[in-house]
């Protein structure tokens, strides 16, 4: 049986008829999980009897006529989503004990929609990493090479899509936490408009830049999950009342006519390699398609990691504040006084790229500093996205690389926070700005994939899903599957 | 130290911070109720205890009531107001900061005028006032070496109102508090009530040679009555005195009134003092009012206290200051002019005012009660007047009767016929006891008569007691002046 290579419509047509049940399907996916899974580390917590039970209720469900498209599809949670009543550590030892009380909106939806819990995926501490090396639970190898990383923050998510350990899983973006995994592993990935998806239950890194979306083979995939996600929720005050387009149904707009940006900035440095030439090659395989490419600039992109390293820290200084010994998570043994509570907690609690965080974050937001760094990195911020607007009055969509380079060597950076902060050049403008971006795959680098992205205007995920859907007609990247997980 | 320094050519600089509790039925940015005394947290949700993922949501019935403030001080309405992060670890703050408002705060420049006790209006300026929510409690009787937390108060919402540092002595100060007070629950804002900590104040306090720059300032925190907020700032006032008449200086520090000891204390220096770091909340977007919205408001305002002073003032023909008394609780105000309605209006309205002000007030000062629960209703007040006007008893017996209404809630009526106080108005009864007195007194008689006036009031004490006070004042003066010459 191969139901592991089969597209989220394709099951979802094979429930329908009753090929398999989500019983069965299910049963497969976790089978594979605890085959792959001690290899990958790609899943920190497996929720096999949680996922068997929603099995047998999606089929439940079938059987009475309720169910919809979704209903019986397994999906894997990045551990970043609080579940109620399960584990949820967001990488991190000072959650390693945190059961969460509630659902996030996003697990929420999904459960709603009849989707399949199959478990909660591995990620780098607190969403902070390219490389998912900063869990408290160890690296996630990366299925095409297990001496390379996926990718991070929501690296875990990657390898479960590549390894088909899971048709689709959800992923946050902060800084590129969605795309550069997707890329390094050659999946899809979407990180939705700031405000599409709710961020209520999800563990906050930087609040103004947090945003949910879906990781999965496909950009078809990606759309039949992402409708389900998306959307307002009162709970979360940057989420945005606004009505959610019919993502399937535009999926077959077409590329002719379209016009795609080509951001100057982006192809200016480091893309002589072949990630380059492969990012060159997607241009012209657009232009067959009839799309019209127009060079586009954007000045002030280059600015955007110093940008964000001012943004992110500061917000995550204070989002992890809660982060006490008080009332939940990690507490140090025999606590002297309050003040060793707090450093002990805290100093065992966290890892070493957190703290690195959230000293810098508390450094920028200081008096005396606060002007110099957090203020201007908020004006540059504003340059950058009215410089984006600007763009999207001459084009439709941008395009550009995801990563600068392919997967690297597990360890190759860890001592080098300055280089793996570079690995997020490419997808952090679209952060700052709140812009919905996509990664699929464009080819190989030798052995591993290559991502490219793709940026849209606010609230363009339609005109998105639909440029990498006629791209992934024409091309089968998306389809391939790591030669060990087949 | 000794109280005479104040006058020695030091003037006095105070600027008060009053917290004002909004009387919302919900928390700030959660839904969890804001009742006074439940269980310890009973009334602490997810939100509220800071837990990973969750979101504030802005209630917007605090913003309403922060702009009735803001309007009817006249102040500035920000049509756009930011909430900012203040960051500090405490165990009562649950997510590490408190979310307030820094920068942009929702209402400005506004101004509140006070009555001196020489007679003069003072104009006192209201720099700004905004909302934030409030911290839990820390608890440590009962419990060892440990602490309790108390989160039932975290998130309640807060109008913090920063006067101008116009304020020049304790008097002023507690004047402008009573006036604050006064005002927020006209407005229904806020119960005013001290004791629970819905309505207390921190003062600023500096000396100078007068024509001086400004000193350097104490903080006198969360002083929480009027007669402690007169007696912290005096004791303030003497020590500073004290400390720069003796060839110091005073250090910028935040100080704590202890009442059992009637003396100021230090809680921390300038030194020990948190870096706030305030930023913009991401979570929040920020508060935009629309014209609409804010002209919704006005029409909700109620007559102010100012302007019911100045109609008591020229509708009843009141002083200044008995205008002021009856205006200083709407309450009260109402109670007053049902009593002036009821007792046949304008001819009414200076005794009404002398009794509302007088016993009435007297009373439920003594008996700690409220107008609401007071037993003389308006309509049993006015049937007292009724009768004292009438000339059936006198203001003396009217005194009398109303304590024993007070007391049972009869009518002035019933009391006057059970206990039989109706005044003697019959001329012969009157003439009668009067020829009794002076047969009785012929000593006091020939002195009267040879000159000594000041026996007159002899004279009508001996009458009144000969006809146990019922005699009718007016006439039985006339008799005697009539009988007594010679």
């Amino acid at each position: 049986m191969s139901l592991h290579t089969l597209s989220v419509a394709e099951l979802s047509a094979g429930l329908a008829r009753k090929d398999y049940s989500a019983v069965e399907l299910t049963q497969h996916f976790l089978d594979r999980i605890s085959l792959s899974n001690p290899v990958l580390n790609a899943y920190v917590t497996i929720t096999a009897e949680r996922a068997l039970a929603d099995a047998r209720a999606a089929d439940a469900s079938r059987a009475a006529g309720t169910a919809g498209v979704l209903t019986g599809i397994p999906v894997a949670q990045k551990d970043i989503f609080c579940t109620d009543g399960i584990r949820t550590t967001c990488g991190s030892r000072m959650l390693d004990n945190f059961v969460a009380p509630y659902d996030s909106t996003v697990v929420e939806r999904l459960s709603a929609a009849g989707t399949v819990l199959l478990g909660k995926t591995n990620m780098d501490e607190f969403a902070m990493g390219s490389s998912n090396e900063t869990s408290w639970y160890g690296p996630v190898r990366n299925p095409w090479d297990h001496s390379k990383v996926p990718g991070g923050s929501s690296g875990g998510s990657a390898a479960v899509v590549a390894a088909r350990l899971a048709p689709v899983a959800t992923g946050t973006d902060t800084g590129g936490s969605i795309r550069q995994p997707a890329a390094l592993v050659g999946i899809s990935g979407i990180k939705p408009t700031y405000g599409r998806v709710s961020r209520y239950g999800m563990i906050a890194f930087a609040s103004s830049l947090d945003q949910a979306g879906i990781m999965a083979p496909s950009a078809a995939d990606c759309a039949l999950f992402l409708q389900t996600i998306a959307g307002f929720d009162p709970r979360d005050s940057t989420s945005v009342d606004r009505p959610v387009a019919d993502y399937a149904a535009e999926l077959t707009t077409p590329v002719k006519g379209l016009r795609i940006g080509i951001v100057k900035e982006f192809f200016e440095r480091g893309l002589e390699g072949p990630t380059g030439a492969l990012v060159n090659a997607v241009l012209e395989q657009y232009r067959a398609l009839g799309a019209e490419l127009v060079e586009v600039s954007c000045p002030s992109l280059p600015l955007s990691v110093p940008t964000y390293y001012v943004v992110a820290p500061a917000e995550c200084s204070s989002n992890l504040s809660r982060f006490d010994g008080v009332r939940f998570g990690h507490r140090c043994e025999n606590p002297r006084d309050l003040m060793d509570l707090y450093k002990r907690s805290r100093g065992e609690g966290f890892g070493a790229e957190v703290k690195r965080r959230i000293m810098t974050g508390t450094y920028v937001l200081s008096a005396g500093y606060y002007d110099a760094y957090y203020l201007k990195a908020q004006k540059v911020r504003s340059l950058i996205t009215a410089e984006f607007k600007a763009a999207f009055t001459k084009v439709d969509l941008l395009i550009g690389p995801t990563s600068p380079t392919p997967a690297f060597d597990l360890g190759a950076k860890v001592d080098d926070p300055i280089t793996m902060y570079l690995n997020d050049i490419y997808t952090i403008g679209a952060n700052l700005a709140g812009l919905p971006a996509m990664s699929i795959p464009c080819g190989f680098d030798g052995h591993l994939p290559v991502g490219v992205q793709l940026i849209g205007p606010h609230f363009g995920e339609s005109r998105l899903l639909s440029a990498a859907h006629a791209y992934q007609s024409v091309t089968d990247f998306h389809r391939r599957i790591p030669a060990a997980y087949v | 130290m000794n109280q005479q320094s104040v006058d020695a050519g030091w003037e006095v600089v105070i600027g008060l911070e009053i917290h004002a509790q909004l009387a919302t039925r919900s928390k700030i940015f959660s839904s969890s109720p804001t009742a006074y005394g439940a269980a310890p947290n009973s009334q602490a949700n997810l939100v509220d205890l800071g837990y990973p993922g969750v979101l504030p949501v802005l209630n917007r019935e605090a913003v309403r009531m922060a702009v009735k403030f803001g309007l009817a001080t006249g102040s500035t309405i920000a049509r756009r107001s930011v909430f900012a992060r203040k960051n500090y670890f405490y165990p009562d703050l649950p997510k590490g900061y408190q979310i307030s408002q820094y920068e942009l705060p929702i209402v400005a420049k506004g101004t509140l005028d006070i009555l001196l006790e020489d007679g003069s209006i003072k104009t006192i300026g209201i720099t700004r006032a905004h909302l934030e929510e409030d911290a839990g409690k820390s608890t440590h009787e009962g419990l060892g070496a440990a602490s309790g937390i108390d989160l039932n108060r975290a998130g309640t919402p807060l109008l913090e109102i920063v006067s101008e540092p116009d304020l020049r002595g304790a008097k002023e100060a507690v004047a402008y508090l009573k006036k604050i007070h006064t005002l927020v629950r006209y407005l229904e804002i806020c119960d005013g009530n001290m004791q629970e900590g819905s309505f207390r104040c921190d003062a600023n306090v500096s000396v100078r040679r007068f024509g001086a720059e400004l000193g350097t300032r104490c903080e006198i925190k969360n002083v929480n009555s009027f007669r402690y907020v007169e007696k912290a700032i005096n004791y303030e006032v003497v020590r500073q005195i004290d400390v720069l008449e003796g060839g110091g200086k005073i250090v910028q520090e935040t100080r704590l009134y202890d009442s059992a000891k009637d003396e100021t204390r230090p809680m921390r220096s300038k030194e020990e003092a948190n870096d706030y770091r305030y930023f913009p909340d991401p979570d929040l977007l920020p508060v935009e009012l629309a014209e609409d919205f804010i002209e919704t408001v006005r029409a909700t305002l109620p007559e102010l206290p100012d302007e019911k002073a100045d109609r008591f003032c020229s509708a009843y023909g009141l002083s200044r200051y008995d205008a002021l008394v009856l205006t200083s609780g709407r309450d009260l105000a109402d109670y007053y002019e049902s009593v002036v309605r009821a007792a046949g209006g304008i001819p009414a309205a200076k005794l009404a005012a002398n009794w509302v002000m007088g016993d009435f007030s007297g009373a439920l000062n003594r008996d700690n009660l409220e107008v609401a629960t007071a037993r003389v209703s308006t309509d049993l007040l006015a049937g007292l007047l009724a009768r004292i006007q009438d000339d059936t008893i006198s203001g003396k017996i009217a005194k009398e009767v109303f304590e024993s209404m007070w007391a049972d809630g009869a009518s002035a009526d019933a009391v006057i016929e059970a206990k039989g106080l109706k005044q003697i108005t019959d001329t012969g009864a009157i003439e009668a006891a009067i020829e009794a007195v002076m047969a009785a007194n012929p000593g006091q008689l020939a002195e009267y008569r040879s000159g000594k006036d000041r026996l007159f009031g002899f004279f009508v004490g001996q009458t009144m007691k000969a006809t146990a006070g019922k005699a009718n004042p007016a006439q039985l003066n006339d008799l005697l002046k009539r009988m007594l010459a010679p």
